[in-house]
């Protein structure tokens, strides 16, 4: 196969000022390893550039998460203004207790997970450390059950959508959108409520096996980053699909 | 070695009483916006009910997400995230807009 | 004796597999994308040989269905958006911005295997009887009606999704934190900045159509009522989510193409870019305002007027900071030592046919004339400009440029030539005649025409076959100079930046110290000045 002598016409930079200040550092030669943090990955500089990438990168992650949720959102707010009364109808049919009580179960939860957080960053004994981990767990779980519960109702109610679904109200196509928005955003909300808890439970292990302390917390951190945000969700979910129109049964 | 953007070292650590009083102002906050629903303010429902939300979610991203103390560009990211979502809500001109323009159909 | 680079440090399956290395998880990619360039390029191949005849004699109008929609979702999500990030962007990122990897190099593993996975159910959707939507998956047609795999098919895109959105993450995180010391932002190459825009488009798009998809599959396998007007939702919606993110995808596929020309055009002129900072912040520009635009895609599905309007100017705002980039390259080409080395031969490809591509796109923005061509050629014409004649191109000019970086090695620069042009020639006669189809008036997604349509749709079939000749042939050279081709030294081109400074190919830390930064990292020194004149 013929070919060409690439870079003919190119004799290569001449007169050129070095672009780098360190030319024959940055060239292949033995590598010498500084004392560093045992949880010091390779790649990073040092620890603060580690904690500092870890900690934007959870937080550009949870960006994408708000555009996640966002979408339903957005189909929410056009079909809410498509018939509003037939969405505040339909959202009578919601628990507004157990949405309440849920809602400050989550609260407890972040305050837990918080101090969580804060018992590693003050190097507290491990015990304590996972103690709140755990109690934010529990919390989780309580959150989770009290929506299997709701869904329960729902199902024997016939508001389930789909073949099964029965409104007696004024506005069953309305009620229908509502309630098909309803669990696909509390049933995202709650997938992303049992990966917190798995991801809990990680860190759980982790706190249990002495890793963090003062020096070194960053996955408690990221972690709580994560549980807030699933709070926060709930935090606008639970206005916006319980208390709709002013009127609630028990 | 990053170019000077953001903290280095150890971060700020909030005394556990910072956290307890945002808890609260978080119950408050609830309790409220369940109160409110009971009233009737016609419009105002949906504006109170969203102002509690935002300061609902504002103190939990200030505080317990430590925004408070974070560097710029974590500030920068957490807001240019709500901002989207506002974007994404610009779906709703169109179907307000509908029959806006006389003469159209549309 | 052989120097330990990071082609040869480990070897065996598993050392490519558990690689945590952002160089080989690019040459991952590349095989992968070439796999589904093919399998999206056979599809093609169906759809332009039932279009030989007017009457649809080849394939039953379901099966053409299928093929124009398994080409158009295998081309868009598993070739176009994934390309020059995955492959170029994950190789040369790290060593511009002076690192040892990227922020994570374990999620950009993970990035591969999602990618994988969610090519494995899509290619499962296709060979179980594909899905004939379109790649546009409109409701109710695909969560009421469509025959075929549509959830398995949702859920390939879903997947797939989430390794775009870790790929821009990585880059994001990398750019801004690990950059080396002195190297400022507005020292960075133009592929940085354009891979950064690129990604803040991945991170705040790609989730829409995540949950808009997930939505389809949900409507679709338990009949939830979102979209579907008999169930009380509304289509339209449907399509303003899908649009939300599809059309800023559209610039996660041309934006990267943009920084490869940036870098080939001070290369092959030796000269600085012509404004460099309104380049940079022209691919800011057109991530933000692309956000901006997506209504133009629903002028005539039902949207409304007033909305109709501001999308329609907007569409047209979002064309400016592209023409400036391509004022931008013209004059840094304008008085430069010019060589029409391969790469350089895509840039002038990509230039002149984005410019029509681009220039065409401002038809369908004016929302009169999109009442004519909407869902007519002149829109597949428009479209395959950009993404064929610009995206492809761009993809094509960066793995020539890099490839002895990436590779060690040279490929034969006179089959090089011989392909572009090939291409170059192919592609023209493909979607030239589609502009002409489609302003007459021949609909887009038809397998049988009215017979005056035949002659163009022949030259355009005609066209398809160089055009695919075209891309064999890189196939077989570059495979050949793996084994044989002559071995390249650090920096073949005479070419400035900090890649050029490391062997090629690299060691597997990059640097073992991070370089310090004293200048921007293109400095060319002009022809004139060489030479000793004013």
């Amino acid at each position: 196969m013929p070919d060409a002598h690439h870079g003919e016409h190119f004799p290569g930079p001449i007169h050129q000022p070095p672009l780098v200040a360190n030319l024959e550092a940055i060239q292949p030669h033995d590598f010498v390893h500084l004392p560093h943090h045992p949880k010091l990955q390779h790649h990073f500089d040092d620890m603060a550039q580690q904690i500092d990438a870890s900690t934007l990168g959870m937080w550009v992650f949870l960006v994408t998460e708000i555009m996640f949720f966002g979408g339903l959102f957005a189909a929410y707010l056009v079909y809410r203004h498509a018939s509003p009364e037939g969405f505040a109808e339909a959202s009578h049919h919601l628990n507004v207790t157990w949405g309440a009580v849920n809602t400050i179960v989550l609260i407890v939860s972040s305050l837990t997970m918080a101090l969580a957080v804060r018992s590693a960053q003050t190097s507290a004994p491990p015990k304590t450390q996972v103690a709140w981990i755990a109690a934010t767990m529990v919390l989780g779980a309580a959150f989770l059950g009290v929506k299997a519960i709701e869904y329960t109702d729902k199902f024997t109610h016939h508001l389930v959508p789909g073949p099964n679904f029965h409104w007696t109200g004024k506005h069953p196509q309305a009620a229908e959108i509502f309630y098909s928005l309803y669990f696909c955003m509390t049933g995202l909300h709650a997938t992303h409520m049992i990966i917190g808890l798995g991801i809990m439970t990680v860190i759980g292990i982790m706190a249990w096996r002495r890793q963090f302390d003062e020096d070194y917390y960053t996955p408690v951190e990221i972690a709580g980053l994560y549980w807030h945000f699933v709070d926060i969700v709930w935090i606008f979910l639970f206005p916006l699909l319980y208390l709709i129109g002013g009127h609630f049964t028990e | 070695m990053s170019d000077g953007q953001g903290h280095f070292g150890h971060a700020h650590i909030a005394p556990a009483s910072m956290y307890y009083a945002v808890f609260a102002a978080l119950i408050v906050g609830t309790v409220l916006t369940v109160a409110a629903a009971k009233v009737d303010m016609g419009v105002f429902n949906n504006v109170v009910m969203l102002l509690i939300a935002c300061t609902k979610a504002t103190l939990v991203i200030l505080f317990f997400m430590h925004v408070r103390w974070a560097s710029r560009l974590t500030w920068v990211v957490a807001m240019a995230g709500f901002f989207w979502l506002l974007l994404l809500f610009a779906v709703i001109g169109d179907y307000i807009s509908r029959g806006w323009v006389p003469g159209t159909l549309r | 004796m052989e120097t330990v680079n990071y082609l040869n440090n480990g070897h065996g399956l598993k050392s490519w597999l558990l690689t945590k290395d952002h160089k080989r998880i690019a040459l991952l990619y590349l095989v992968s994308i070439t796999l589904f360039f093919v399998i999206g390029g056979f599809f093609a191949m169906l759809v332009r040989l039932e279009l030989l005849t007017p009457a649809g004699d080849l394939l039953t109008a379901e099966t053409y269905n299928k093929m124009f929609t398994m080409h158009g979702v295998v081309m868009v999500f598993f070739f176009l958006i994934p390309s020059i990030p995955a492959v170029l962007g994950n190789f040369l990122i790290p060593i511009m911005v002076g690192a040892k990897d990227l922020a994570f190099p374990r999620i950009n593993l993970l990035s591969w295997y999602i990618y994988v996975l969610g090519g494995i159910f899509t290619l499962v959707a296709a060979l179980s009887g594909g899905v004939d939507t379109g790649w546009t998956f409109y409701t109710p047609y695909s969560t009421a009606a469509a025959n075929g795999h549509v959830i398995t098919a949702a859920l390939g895109v879903f997947i797939t999704g989430f390794s775009s959105i870790l790929t821009g993450l990585n880059f994001i995180v990398t750019i801004h934190r690990m950059r080396a010391p002195g190297l400022t932002w507005f020292r960075l190459p133009l592929f940085v900045w354009s891979h950064y825009a690129t990604s803040l488009i991945m991170i705040l798009g790609t989730p829409v159509i995540a949950i808009t998809v997930l939505l389809v599959a949900a409507e679709r396998g338990l009949h939830l009522g979102i979209f579907d007007p008999a169930l009380g939702g509304d289509p339209v919606l449907f399509q303003h989510l899908f649009w939300f993110y599809s059309h800023p995808a559209v610039y996660i596929m041309i934006l990267p193409a943009m920084g490869v020309i940036s870098e080939i055009v001070q290369a092959f002129t030796r000269k600085n870019i012509f404004g460099y900072s309104f380049v940079a912040f022209s691919s800011l520009a057109i991530a933000i305002i692309g956000f901006l635009v997506w209504g133009h895609h629903i002028f005539v599905a039902g949207q409304s007027v007033y909305a109709g309007m501001i999308f329609s100017f907007l569409s047209f705002v979002v064309a400016i900071p592209s023409a400036i980039k391509v004022f931008n390259w013209t004059a840094t080409i304008y008085k430069g030592s010019v060589s029409f080395d391969s790469p350089m031969l895509y840039a002038f490809g990509f230039i002149g046919l984005f410019t029509i591509g681009g220039l065409t796109g401002l038809f369908l923005a004016a929302m009169g004339l999109d009442i004519h061509v909407h869902d007519t050629y002149f829109v597949v014409a428009h479209f395959h400009y950009i993404m064929v004649g610009g995206a492809i191109m761009g993809y094509l000019g960066g793995l020539h440029y890099w490839w002895p970086k990436i590779t060690g090695r040279l490929y034969p620069e006179g089959w090089a030539k011989f392909s572009a042009l090939m291409i170059f020639s192919g592609f023209n006669l493909t979607f030239f005649p589609q502009f002409v189809a489609g302003y007459l008036g021949m609909p887009r997604r038809y397998h049988a025409y009215p017979p005056e349509f035949q002659v163009l749709n022949v030259a355009s079939t005609l066209g398809a076959s160089i055009l695919a000749v075209g891309y064999v042939i890189p196939l077989i050279y570059f495979a050949y100079s793996m084994v044989a081709g002559e071995k390249s030294v650090n920096d073949p081109w005479g070419a400035r930046g900090l890649e050029w400074e490391i062997p090629s190919p690299p060691p597997t830390e990059n640097f073992t110290v991070s370089p310090v930064v004293t200048e921007g990292t293109h400095q060319y020194v002009h022809a004139s000045q060489e030479a000793g004149l004013a």
